[in-house]
C-alpha cells in the first residue's frame, strides 16, 4: 500500500473514530508486538501491567495488540511490511533476518537493551511419560534401542532448534569434542524421531494426547504448562545434564515506530520488560527472569539447577554463526537425512 | 469481427457484447492466474538456470515431489472408483435419509483442512479407535505416506462426486432398456452404453481431485509425520524453504509443481478429448 493510500485510510478511519467514539478514545495509541508461539499467556499479564504503570505515569492510557505465530512466520510477516512496533521472537536469527532484509532494525540491535537483549530465558527439557518407565535420565539414554522421541522440526520450529543444540552440546562434552562422534549421535538421535511436527504445540499434541512418542524434547514453560494442562498424574519433568540457555531476545522495530509516532511507548513498553513487576510475571509464566532477584521465590524453586549452554559458548559461535551451520539449506541437520547417512 | 485470413472469429449470437466480454475475460484471467503465476516465475529466474537446475533435481526435492504426486494419484484413482459409486447410489436409488448424505458430501469442501487433519490423525493415531485396528494387523496408518493418501482421499472425495452427479443425472435409461431388449447383458450395458457416456465426466472429477490433492497442506501436515525423503510433502519443503528465508529455493519447487500439475492436467484433457471423439460429446 502506498503512503498517500494508507494516509487516506488513516484519516478515513480517525473520522469514523471520532464520529463513532467518545473523544478520550481518539487519544489511544496502539502499539503492535508481534511474538511467538508459547508467549499468549505471559504478555496478557505483562500487557495489562504496563497500560497500568505508563497510565499512572504519564495518564495516557494505551491499547497493545499482539500477533502471535511460528517465530519464522512472524519475521517474514514483519519483513513483508507488518507495521510491529516491537519484535519478541524466539530466535536471534530471525530478528536478523529482519533487520538484514527490511533495514528497519539495526544491524547492532542485539547490544540496544540489557543481557543481550533478553529480558527472559528458556531452557529445554525432556517431558516423560509417568514413572519414567523407559528410565531416560540424560540425553544418551534417548538413542536406546526402542525409544522414540518426539520434537519438532528444526526447519520449521524455533524450540525445535533450540533442542538440536542442546542435544549438540551435550554431545559435544560426552565425545570430547569428536566431531564425527557428534555428527553420529545427533543422526542417532534423529533416527529414533518418528514424527517432526511443525511447530512445538504441535510436538506436545503428538506426545501428550496421541500418546507417541517415550519422550519429548520441550521449552522448559511448555513442559510445565503440559503438567499443568494434562496433569501431574500422567507425565513428569526430567533434567538432562546439559541443556541450552535459550535467550528469546526482543527489539524495537525503528523503521515502524517512528512512521507509527510510536517510538517513546515502544521504548518504555522493553524497557518495562526488565522491571521488576514484568520479571515477577515472567518467573511466574515459567520463564527464567533475567533479574531473578525480582521473582517470587517460590516461582524460582520450580526452576531446576542445571549446566545451561550459551549459544555466544564458542561450541556453537553465536547465531550468526550456527544458524547457517546448521539450519541453513545443506546445513547439518539436511546432511543427517541424506540417504548415505 | 473477423481474422486475417477472412474467417468469422465468432458465431453470431443473439446476445450482444462479445468484445466487452472477451475483454473482461482476459483481464480478469490475467489479474487473477496470470500475475500471480508471473510474478512466481519471475523470482525463479533470479536463481539462474543453473541453479535451478540444481534445485529442482535436489534428491529431497524429487523425493518430496515424488511422494506429494504419488499419493495425489493414488488418492484420485480411489476417488475414481468410491466417487463413482457413491454418485450412482446417489442418482438411482431412493432410500430414506438419502438428501442427508447427499449433503455430507460436501463436507470435505467446508470443513478447514486443519480440522480434517486433526481429527483424522486422532482416528488413524496407533492409539486412536481406526489406527489401533490397523496396528493389530500390524498396519500403521497415520504418520505414515498412508496417512497422506488417507487425508488426500478425504479432501478430494466431493470432486468426483459432484462432476459425476449430473451427468448420471442427465443419461436416459431408455438408453439402457433399449441396450437389454437388444441382447445386452448387465456387463455389456454397463462397459459399453454406461461408462462410455460417463468417461468425460470422470476424467474432469479425476483431474479436479488430483489436482486438488497435489497443493493440499493443511490436512496433510498433522497425519504425514513429516520425515524427510519419506513423508515430507513437497508444499511442506516449501514452507520449510521460507522459513530458511530463502525465496527462490521456493518458488523454483512451485515452478516445478506447476510444470508437473500442468502436464498431468493437459495429458488428462487429451485424454478427454480423444474419448469425446470416440464416444461422441456428451
Amino acid at each position: 500500500m502506498s503512503n498517500v493510500v494508507r494516509t487516506r485510510c488513516a484519516l478515513a478511519l480517525g473520522f469514523a473514530l471520532a464520529v463513532s467514539l467518545p473523544s478520550s478514545a481518539l487519544a489511544d495509541r496502539v502499539l503492535l508486538n508481534v511474538s511467538y508461539d508459547p508467549t499468549r499467556e505471559l504478555y496478557r499479564d505483562v500487557n495489562a501491567a504496563f497500560q497500568e504503570s505508563w497510565k499512572a505515569k504519564t495518564g495516557e492510557s494505551v491499547t497493545i495488540r499482539m500477533s502471535h505465530g511460528g517465530s519464522g512466520k512472524q519475521a517474514r510477516s514483519v519483513i513483508d511490511g507488518l507495521a510491529a512496533d516491537v519484535v519478541t521472537l524466539a530466535l536471534e536469527a530471525d530478528i536478523d533476518a529482519i533487520a538484514k532484509a527490511s533495514g528497519k532494525i539495526p544491524a547492532g540491535w542485539r547490544s540496544r537493551l540489557p543481557k543481550n537483549s533478553s529480558p527472559y530465558v528458556s531452557t529445554i527439557v525432556f517431558l516423560v511419560r509417568k514413572g519414567n518407565p523407559k528410565g531416560i535420565h540424560d540425553w544418551g539414554d534417548l538413542v536406546k534401542d526402542g525409544i522414540e522421541v518426539i520434537t519438532p522440526n528444526p526447519k520449521t520450529s524455533g524450540g525445535a532448534r533450540w533442542n538440536y543444540l542442546a542435544a549438540w552440546a551435550w554431545a559435544e562434552g560426552a565425545f570430547g569434542g569428536d566431531g564425527q562422534k557428534v555428527r553420529q549421535y545427533v543422526a542417532e538421535l534423529f533416527r529414533h524421531v518418528p514424527i517432526l511436527d511443525t511447530g512445538a504445540r504441535g510436538s506436545t499434541t503428538t506426545f501428550a494426547q496421541r500418546g507417541l512418542g517415550d519422550v519429548l524434547l520441550a521449552w522448559e514453560n511448555e513442559a510445565f504448562l503440559a503438567l499443568a494442562e494434562f496433569g501431574e498424574d500422567r507425565f513428569e519433568i526430567v533434567v538432562p545434564s546439559v541443556s541450552v540457555r535459550a535467550e528469546p531476545p526482543v527489539a524495537l522495530v525503528d523503521g515502524n515506530v517512528d512512521a507509527n509516532g510510536t517510538r517513546d511507548l515502544a521504548e518504555a513498553y522493553l524497557a518495562f520488560l526488565y522491571s521488576p513487576e514484568a520479571q515477577k510475571l515472567v518467573a511466574h509464566h515459567y520463564y527464567r527472569p533475567t533479574d531473578p532477584a525480582a521473582a517470587d521465590p517460590d516461582d524460582l524453586k520450580r526452576f531446576p539447577d542445571v549446566k545451561l549452554v550459551p549459544i555466544d559458548d564458542p561450541l556453537f559461535g553465536g547465531w550468526a554463526k550456527a544458524q547457517p551451520m546448521h539450519f541453513g539449506d545443506g546445513g547439518t541437520f539436511d546432511q543427517l537425512y541424506r540417504p548415505a547417512n | 469481427m473477423t481474422s486475417a485470413l477472412g474467417l468469422p472469429l465468432r458465431r453470431p449470437s443473439v446476445l450482444p457484447g462479445f468484445g466487452l466480454a472477451l475483454g473482461f475475460t482476459l483481464v480478469y484471467l490475467g489479474l487473477v492466474v496470470l500475475v500471480p503465476l508471473a510474478a512466481l516465475v519471475l523470482k525463479t529466474a533470479g536463481l539462474g538456470w543453473a541453479g535451478f537446475w540444481a534445485l529442482a533435481t535436489d534428491p529431497r526435492t524429487l523425493s518430496a515431489l515424488r511422494l506429494s504426486f504419488g499419493t495425489a494419484l493414488a488418492a484420485a484413482a480411489i476417488n475414481l472408483v468410491f466417487g463413482l459409486l457413491v454418485a450412482w447410489v446417489l442418482v438411482r436409488y431412493d432410500f430414506p435419509g438419502r438428501r442427508l448424505v447427499d449433503a455430507m458430501i460436501d463436507l470435505p469442501f467446508a470443513l478447514p483442512t486443519a480440522v480434517a487433519g486433526i481429527a483424522l490423525a486422532s482416528l488413524y493415531a496407533p492409539n486412536g479407535p481406526i489406527g489401533a485396528l490397523a496396528a493389530m494387523a500390524g498396519l500403521r496408518i497415520a504418520f505414515t505416506p498412508l496417512g497422506i493418501v488417507v487425508a488426500l482421499t478425504f479432501v478430494s472425495l466431493p470432486f468426483v462426486v459432484r462432476t459425476i452427479q449430473p451427468v448420471l443425472e442427465e443419461i436416459d435409461r431408455e438408453l439402457e432398456e433399449a441396450a437389454a431388449t437388444l441382447g445386452a447383458g448387465r456387463l455389456a450395458t454397463l462397459r459399453r452404453v454406461i461408462l462410455p457416456t460417463l468417461v468425460p465426466a470422470m476424467l474432469t472429477g479425476f483431474a479436479l481431485a488430483l489436482a486438488r490433492a497435489v497443493g493440499e497442506y493443511g490436512s496433510v501436515i498433522f497425519i504425514a509425520g513429516n520425515i524427510p525423503y519419506v513423508s515430507e510433502i513437497a508444499p511442506l519443503l516449501i514452507v520449510i524453504r521460507l522459513e530458511e528465508f530463502h525465496y527462490q529455493a521456493a518458488t523454483a519447487l512451485a515452478c516445478d509443481m506447476l510444470a508437473v500439475s500442468f502436464a498431468l492436467l493437459l495429458a488428462i484433457n487429451l485424454v478427454q478429448a480423444w474419448s469425446r471423439g470416440r464416444f461422441g460429446h456428451v
